[in-house]
């Protein structure tokens, strides 16, 4: 059982939670960040995106402890970069996948690159790819919650147009949302979102942060509300949790978070199941009710791939 | 650039519809892409009520023409306004509805939210609706027969369902203009008929002026008042019966078309092979058995 009082280790606890405590509070901080930014990651199908800044957030990040300045600050750096260079390059669909897909091994391969230029500790270099318990300390806890306050006050704020051009771009653009200026707002945010994330859950784990709870939200509801708070709410459960998961051991606390964050997802996957279930059989006792003939399932995909082409040419 | 007098540009002046100012002023209007000139001179009021359908063959710039109203592209000359200002980017008194483009799993959204978002889906901060426009929203619910399905996600709805919310959601925002970029494809004829009476309605009681593009006009013939027909850089505006004629066709293409009326329906026959039409492959277009008589 040597492994598992390694993974599993409560001794002290106390003391330890007291030490952490800046941590916990960067951890719940990020949760509510995540988990109120994840349904527009989905909404607006963006995963690979934050994925792409996350490697740029890591090359920033390790460039700034290569100079010895401010690891935080560097990784903004680097995730506003690459976030804006997404948002203005690849304002389509298919240009963006591939925008992403060139940075994100440059972005990679530059931290790499520091990094082996970096003497100091290796723990510090390990911790920016897979998160770190490193005790937060007080000015760092802060930017912390100044870059998270600014990301949360900014969704608030433009979250209803942002919404309507996230599921229908065309259609608010048509009602006068500024589609565009909302895109490259939201790539701002998200960059930042993703570049504190990357403090805690480390660059190649921030996808169980800003789209886990987001896409386990989303199998149990569709209301506007409901999705958001329920994301938020798995989103704090998986950081604080997996924190204090790893207090004791001395393990880094990524797959703490990560499992934590997966296992939701997959409760909520069978509990959704069952209510995909019953929305298809609403649909049939509605068609059935209502007299009309079957649905052409397969017009209607041809016909969604020709819009999907279309959106993607004129977004 | 050829032009073709069309002989009916004094019905402009006594468009159907309740009169006032036009909604949508289009003077002298013209659109082209380098050196092809998809339409030009193009002089259109649409009056408040009025229903105006774009047909003519794919690449004609019946879309191009949504675009410019819409502010997504710029005309090449001549100018465009509406209500008596210039258009630019969207407006919140113009309602949209696109194509069927079935929404994704995963969008947080029930009916009711997207029919809400034509009422505060531009709106700035979380304060929530007030009182009125939750009741406005379940009077719309009710209009376009969604109450039904109000509160289940979209994305669980049936293609019919979703283009019935999306009229909803157009109306909801009350809009001067209706445009419409083939509302009505990929439907079934039940369902044609159900959103081509929402938007008849809509403008008969609220004023709102309609511009239905459309490759068939078939399912919105006895509803429109007006048809711009573009084809090959020229155009014909005027009543479906003065631009729905074998001569008149066949002198803006060019070539030979017959339009042949039967059972109610109209049928464009001979101009295919340059384009598709109303008797191309879409399985809605053009069936003879769709009851239309």
């Amino acid at each position: 059982m040597d492994i598992w009082s390694q993974v599993f280790s409560f001794q002290d606890y106390g003391e330890l939670v007291v030490l952490v405590q800046n941590s916990i509070w960067a951890g719940a901080v990020l949760g509510i960040v995540g988990g109120l930014i994840g349904p527009f990651v989905v909404a607006r199908n963006m995963p690979f995106a934050v994925h792409g800044i996350s490697e740029l957030s890591f090359a920033g990040a390790s460039a700034s402890l290569l100079l010895g300045v401010n690891v935080v600050t560097g990784s903004l750096v680097g995730s506003v970069i690459a976030a804006l260079l997404i948002g203005l390059l690849g304002s389509r669909a298919r240009d963006r996948n591939s925008i992403i897909a060139v940075l994100m091994p440059f972005g990679l391969g530059l931290g790499i690159l520091c990094l082996a230029l970096y003497k100091g500790r290796a723990a510090n270099k390990f911790g920016l790819l897979t998160g770190q318990i490193v005790s937060v300390d007080n000015p760092q806890l802060t930017l912390l919650v100044v870059v998270a306050a600014i990301v949360v006050v900014t969704l608030l704020v433009i979250w209803r147009p942002l919404m309507f051009s996230s599921v229908d771009p065309d259609v608010a653009a048509a009602a006068g949302v500024p589609v565009r200026t909302l895109a490259l707002v939201f790539m701002l945010v998200l960059g930042l979102a993703t570049a504190v994330s990357v403090q805690i859950v480390g660059a190649l784990l921030v996808l169980s942060l800003l789209v886990t709870p987001a896409a386990a939200a989303l199998r149990l509801s569709s209301h506007p509300v409901v999705v958001p708070v329920l994301s938020t709410v798995f989103a704090v459960v998986s950081v604080v949790g997996g924190i204090l998961l790893a207090l004791g051991g001395g393990l880094p606390i990524s797959p703490y978070v990560t499992t934590i964050s997966f296992v939701i997802w997959v409760v909520c996957r069978i509990v959704g199941g069952r209510k995909d279930k019953r929305g298809r059989d609403r649909i049939v006792r509605r068609d059935q009710r209502d007299g009309g003939a079957p649905r052409l399932q397969a017009d209607d995909a041809d016909h969604r791939s020709a819009a999907g082409r279309k959106e993607g040419a004129t977004a | 650039m050829t032009t073709v007098s069309h002989p009916t540009t004094e019905r402009t002046a006594t468009a159907p519809g309740s009169g006032g100012p036009a909604v949508l002023e289009l003077r002298d209007a013209g659109l082209s892409y380098g050196s092809r000139a998809l339409w030009s001179h193009l002089d259109l009021d649409l009056a408040p009520g009025e229903f105006v359908a774009v047909l003519g063959p794919n690449g004609a710039g019946k879309t191009s023409l949504l675009r410019t109203v819409l502010g997504q592209q710029r005309l090449t000359s001549g100018t465009m306004s509406f209500l008596g200002q210039p258009v630019r980017r969207g407006h919140r008194k113009i309602g949209y509805i696109p194509q069927q483009r079935l929404m994704d799993a995963g969008t947080p959204l029930r009916a009711r939210d997207m029919i809400a978002q034509g009422v505060t889906g531009s709106r700035w901060g979380i304060k929530p609706a007030s009182r009125a426009e939750r009741s406005r929203v379940d009077r719309i619910l009710d209009e376009v027969g969604a109450t039904a399905f109000a509160d289940a996600p979209v994305a669980e709805l049936s293609g019919g369902e979703q283009q019935r919310t999306r009229v909803g959601q157009a109306i909801a925002a009350d809009p001067a203009l209706l445009l419409c970029d083939e509302p009505l494809i990929s439907l079934d004829l039940r369902h044609q008929r159900g959103v081509t009476e929402l938007i008849d309605r809509q403008r008969r009681q609220q004023d709102a002026a309609v511009l239905f593009v459309t490759h068939d006009v078939n399912p919105i013939l006895d509803v429109v008042d007006r048809v711009l027909y573009i084809a090959g850089g020229r155009f014909r505006i005027g009543s479906p019966d003065e631009v729905l004629r074998t001569d008149v066709l066949s002198d803006l293409y060019g070539t030979p078309v017959d339009v042949v009326r039967t059972m109610g329906r109209i049928v464009i026959v001979g101009a295919n092979d340059a384009h598709d039409h109303h008797c191309d492959a879409d399985p809605n277009a053009a069936t003879p058995d769709d009851g239309r008589i």
